[in-house]
C-alpha cells in the first residue's frame, strides 16, 4: 500500500469502523436478500394490481377518448362460458371409446394415488385438502384435453398450451439430460459441444422464429427436396394442424434444450467425484452410477431448470406468431397470442383476462409441481 | 482395450469403452448436426441475393449461387447509425443489466440457502392494507408520491403495533416461490403498466428504464439457478471462516462466490443472453434512442414480406459477441472439480 498512515489514524479508523462492521454483520440477512425483495416487489404489484383491475373492465370510446368502465367478471365469463369459450377452450366433440379409456386410466390413477395418501402413514389434513383440490383441477384440465383432442373436437389456445408445455418440456429435459451426460465423459473434444451445444439459445427468439419460418417453407427451404419426395410441395403443412403445432414445437425444442442442457451440465459438474468413484471402485456398472448417485444429487437443479422452464414455456409467443401466425385458424395460437390478438382489437379487457387466467394455470401448475416434486426432491438429495 | 483418464487431482478414474465412445460421438454428431444445419442456413441466406433466396434451395456457396456482401453492405453502410446504435444500446444494458441481476441474485440465493428468515403474516397483511391505501389515494386522485409516501408510513405503523401479534409466517421456500411467481404473469399483461411507470418517473427512452426492468425481471430466475449451486459448497469450509472471525461479506465473498463459479457463470451467461434478447419490453419502452437489436431484426419484416437477407446478417452480428463471450467462458463452467479438490 502506498498510503501513509500514521498508526494512531489507523488505529482511530479501527475503532470507528469496529462497531459499525458489527452491527453490518448483525443485519446481514436482510442486507443480502433485501435488494432482491425490493426490485421484484417494485416490479410486481403495480402490473398485478393494474391488469388484474383492467381484466375487470371493458375498454370504451367516450367523447373525447377511451376509458376503462368496470364491467366486473364479464371477461372471465366471456372465455370460460360465453362467445369466447370455443377460442379459449375449443369445442368438445363426442367422445370416442379411446377417450373413455384415457380418462378411466387417469382418473384411476388419480384415485390411487389420493387412496394412497389418505391411508399413508405421513397425512396431514392440510396436504389431504390440497391434494383433493389439486386432483379435481387436473382431473378438470384431463376431461378437457381429451375431450377436445382425441375427439372430432377442436383444442382451444388453454389445451393448445398446455400440450406445447408438456411435450417441450418433456422432450427438452430428456435431450438436455442425455446431452450433459455425454459431454461430462472426458472425451477429446468436449469443449467444442459444450460450446456448440449452448448456440440456439444464444438467438433471438424473434429471430429462432424466422429462421424456422425460413426452414419450414415446402417450396424455397432446405427441405424441400425432402417434400418433394413425398410430394407435398403443394400441399402447405401449415394448412395441417398437428404438422402446425408440431413445427411450432420442433422450434422451441431446438431453442430451449441448451438451457436445460447447461444448467444440468454446471450441475452434474460440480458434484464431488468421491461417491462416484467409491461407487466405481465397488463395481457398479454406469447405469447403477446414474440412478443412485448422479441423479439424486441432480435432483435439486433438475427440478428448477424444468420449473423455470414450464413457467417460460406457458409464455410461448413468438414462434407460433411468426411461423404461423397462430393457424390455421387459431390451432397454433398459444395463451399469450391470444391474449395479444383480442389486445390488438383493442379488446384490453379481455386480454387482460387471458393473462390472468394464465397466470392462475401456471400458479396452479407451479404450486402443484413444487409441493409434489420439490420438496421430494429436497427429501431424496 | 479401454481409454483411462485421469481426472485432475482424484485418485481414481473413468472408464470409457470404444464402444461406449462410438456411440457417445455418434450421438454427439447427430445433435451437433441438427444445431448447426439451421445456422449454416442462416449464414448462407446472409451472403445471398434475394432472388437467390425466393428462387428455391440453394445449398453451397460457389457451386449452388454466388454468395454476395450486399446485405452485408446495406446494414453497415446504408442502415449504419441504425445498426450501430442499437448496437451499443444492446451491448451497455445487456452486460449492465446481468452484472446487477447476477450479484443481486447471487446475494438473495446465497441468504435463502444459508441463512433462515421468518416473514410474519402480520407483517404481510400490514404490506397488503399499505398498498390498499396507496391505490385508493391514487384512484382518488391524489398524485402518486402521495399514495407512495402514505402506504409507506401506514406500512411503517402497522408493522411496529399490530404486526408483531402474528406468530406464524412463511419460510425461505415461500419466499424463494414468490419471487419465481413474478414470472409467471406474461408480458403482454404486464408491459402496460410497467410502461406507465417508467412514464410517470420520465424514463421512457433510457438505457436506465431497460436496465432495471430487466434486473427485476431475471432476478427470480438467477435466484433459482444460485440456491442449487449454493447448496452443493460445502458448508464446513463457512463453518471454519466464521469461527475464524470473517464477516457474513467476507465469507460470501471469498469462499463461497468463488467454489460457485460454475453455476455462476452459467447464470451469468443466461441472463445476459436473455437481456440481450428481450423483445418486448424494449419494443414499448424504446422508441429512438434506447432500441436494442432484437427490434432491428423485427423490423426487417417490411410491408413486402420479411427481407430473411438482412435479417440473417443481422442475427449473425447480434450473436457473435455472445458466442465469444460463451467460448471465453466455457472453462469456468467446466471447473467443478473445485468443489472436491478443496474439500480434500
Amino acid at each position: 500500500m502506498s498510503v501513509h498512515a500514521s498508526p494512531r489514524a489507523l488505529r482511530a479508523a479501527a475503532a470507528w469502523w469496529r462497531p459499525v462492521a458489527g452491527r453490518l454483520d448483525r443485519v446481514a440477512s436482510g442486507v443480502f436478500i433485501l435488494p432482491a425483495v425490493v426490485v421484484i416487489l417494485a416490479f410486481s404489484i403495480f402490473p398485478l394490481l393494474t391488469s388484474l383491475y383492467v381484466s375487470l373492465s371493458r375498454l370504451g370510446f367516450s367523447q373525447g377518448g377511451v376509458e376503462l368502465k368496470f364491467v366486473g367478471f364479464d371477461n372471465y365469463r366471456k372465455l370460460l362460458f360465453g362467445i369466447d369459450s370455443p377460442h379459449f377452450l375449443g369445442v368438445a366433440g363426442p367422445l370416442t371409446p379411446i377417450g373413455i379409456a384415457v380418462l378411466i386410466a387417469i382418473y384411476g390413477l388419480f384415485a390411487y394415488l389420493l387412496y394412497r395418501y389418505a391411508v399413508g402413514p405421513n397425512r396431514t389434513l392440510g396436504g389431504l385438502f390440497g391434494r383433493v383440490v389439486a386432483t379435481a383441477i387436473a382431473g378438470t384440465f384431463v376431461w378437457l384435453i381429451v375431450n377436445t383432442i382425441l375427439t372430432s373436437g377442436r383444442p382451444g389456445t388453454l389445451v393448445v398450451t398446455i400440450v406445447y408445455v408438456a411435450v417441450d418440456v418433456a422432450v427438452q429435459y430428456l435431450l438436455g439430460l442425455g446431452l450433459a451426460l455425454l459431454v461430462v465423459q472426458h472425451l477429446p473434444g468436449r469443449r467444442f459441444f459444450r460450446v456448440v451445444f449452448l448456440l440456439p439459445m444464444m438467438i433471438t427468439p424473434v429471430g429462432v422464429a424466422y429462421l424456422f419460418r425460413m426452414l419450414a417453407d415446402t417450396s424455397k427451404g432446405p427441405l424441400y427436396p425432402l417434400w418433394a419426395h413425398f410430394g407435398l410441395t403443394d400441399v402447405s403443412w401449415v394448412t395441417n394442424p398437428w404438422g402446425a403445432r408440431l413445427a411450432v414445437m420442433i422450434g422451441d425444442i431446438w431453442q430451449w434444450t441448451p438451457f436445460i442442457f447447461i444448467v444440468l451440465l454446471a450441475a452434474i459438474e460440480t458434484l464431488p467425484h468421491e461417491l462416484t468413484e467409491a461407487a466405481v471402485v465397488d463395481g457398479a456398472t454406469r447405469l447403477q452410477v446414474f440412478w443412485r448417485i448422479t441423479f439424486p444429487q441432480i435432483l435439486p437443479a433438475t427440478t428448477t431448470v424444468v420449473l423455470i422452464r414450464i413457467i417460460e414455456g406457458f409464455k410461448i409467443v413468438d414462434l407460433p406468431n411468426v411461423l404461423t401466425n397462430g393457424g390455421p385458424g387459431t390451432a397454433t395460437e398459444s395463451l399469450t397470442l391470444h391474449a395479444y390478438t383480442i389486445w390488438r382489437a383493442l379488446d384490453i379487457g379481455g386480454s387482460a383476462a387471458v393473462a390472468y387466467m394464465l397466470l392462475i394455470v401456471v400458479t396452479f401448475v407451479g404450486i402443484a409441481y413444487v409441493n409434489l416434486f420439490r420438496s421430494r426432491a429436497a427429501a431424496v438429495a | 482395450m479401454a481409454f483411462t483418464r485421469r481426472r485432475r487431482g482424484s485418485v481414481s478414474t473413468t472408464t470409457v469403452t470404444i464402444p461406449a465412445m462410438t456411440l457417445s460421438y455418434i450421438a454427439l454428431f447427430a445433435w451437433t448436426f441438427v444445431v448447426l444445419f439451421p445456422l449454416y442456413w442462416l449464414a448462407i441466406t446472409a451472403f445471398k441475393t434475394p432472388l437467390d433466396v425466393n428462387g428455391g434451395p440453394f445449398y453451397i456457396p460457389w457451386r449452388d449461387f454466388q454468395p454476395t456482401l450486399d446485405s452485408w453492405h446495406y446494414i453497415f453502410f446504408d442502415l449504419r447509425e441504425d445498426t450501430f446504435r442499437p448496437y451499443l444500446n444492446t451491448v451497455v444494458v445487456g452486460l449492465t443489466s446481468t452484472a446487477i441481476t447476477v450479484l443481486l441474485g447471487s446475494m438473495a440465493a446465497y441468504a435463502l440457502v444459508r441463512m433462515r428468515y421468518q416473514v410474519g403474516f402480520g407483517a404481510i397483511g400490514s404490506f397488503a392494507i399499505a398498498v390498499a391505501i396507496a391505490v385508493v389515494v391514487v384512484i382518488a386522485g391524489g398524485p402518486w408520491p402521495l399514495g407512495v409516501v402514505a402506504g409507506i408510513g401506514v406500512f411503517v405503523l402497522l408493522l411496529q403495533t399490530v404486526a408483531r401479534r402474528f406468530k406464524r409466517g412463511v419460510g425461505n421456500d415461500d419466499i424463494a416461490f414468490w419471487m419465481i411467481s413474478q414470472r409467471m404473469l406474461p408480458p403482454v399483461a404486464t408491459i402496460i403498466p410497467i410502461y406507465i411507470f417508467f412514464q410517470q418517473l420520465q424514463l421512457l427512452d433510457t438505457w436506465a428504464a431497460l436496465i432495471i426492468s430487466y434486473t427485476a425481471a431475471h432476478l427470480p430466475i438467477v435466484v433459482w439457478l444460485m440456491r442449487d449451486y449454493f447448496q452443493s459448497v460445502p458448508v464446513e469450509l463457512e463453518e471454519s471462516a466464521a469461527i475464524d472471525g470473517a464477516s457474513p461479506y467476507r465469507i460470501f465473498r471469498s469462499i463461497v462466490l468463488p467454489l460457485a463459479v460454475p453455476g455462476l457463470v452459467a447464470t451469468f451467461l443466461f441472463v445476459l443472453v436473455f437481456a440481450w434478447n428481450e423483445y418486448l419490453i424494449a419494443l414499448f419502452l424504446t422508441s429512438a434512442n434506447a432500441q436494442t437489436l432484437p427490434m432491428t431484426v423485427a423490423a426487417q419484416n417490411a410491408t413486402r414480406g420479411p427481407q430473411w437477407w438482412y435479417m440473417s446478417v443481422l442475427i449473425l452480428i447480434m450473436i457473435g459477441p455472445v458466442i465469444a463471450m460463451a467460448i471465453a467462458l466455457e472453462r469456468y463452467i467446466a471447473r467443478g472439480l473445485l468443489v472436491g479438490a478443496v474439500k480434500g
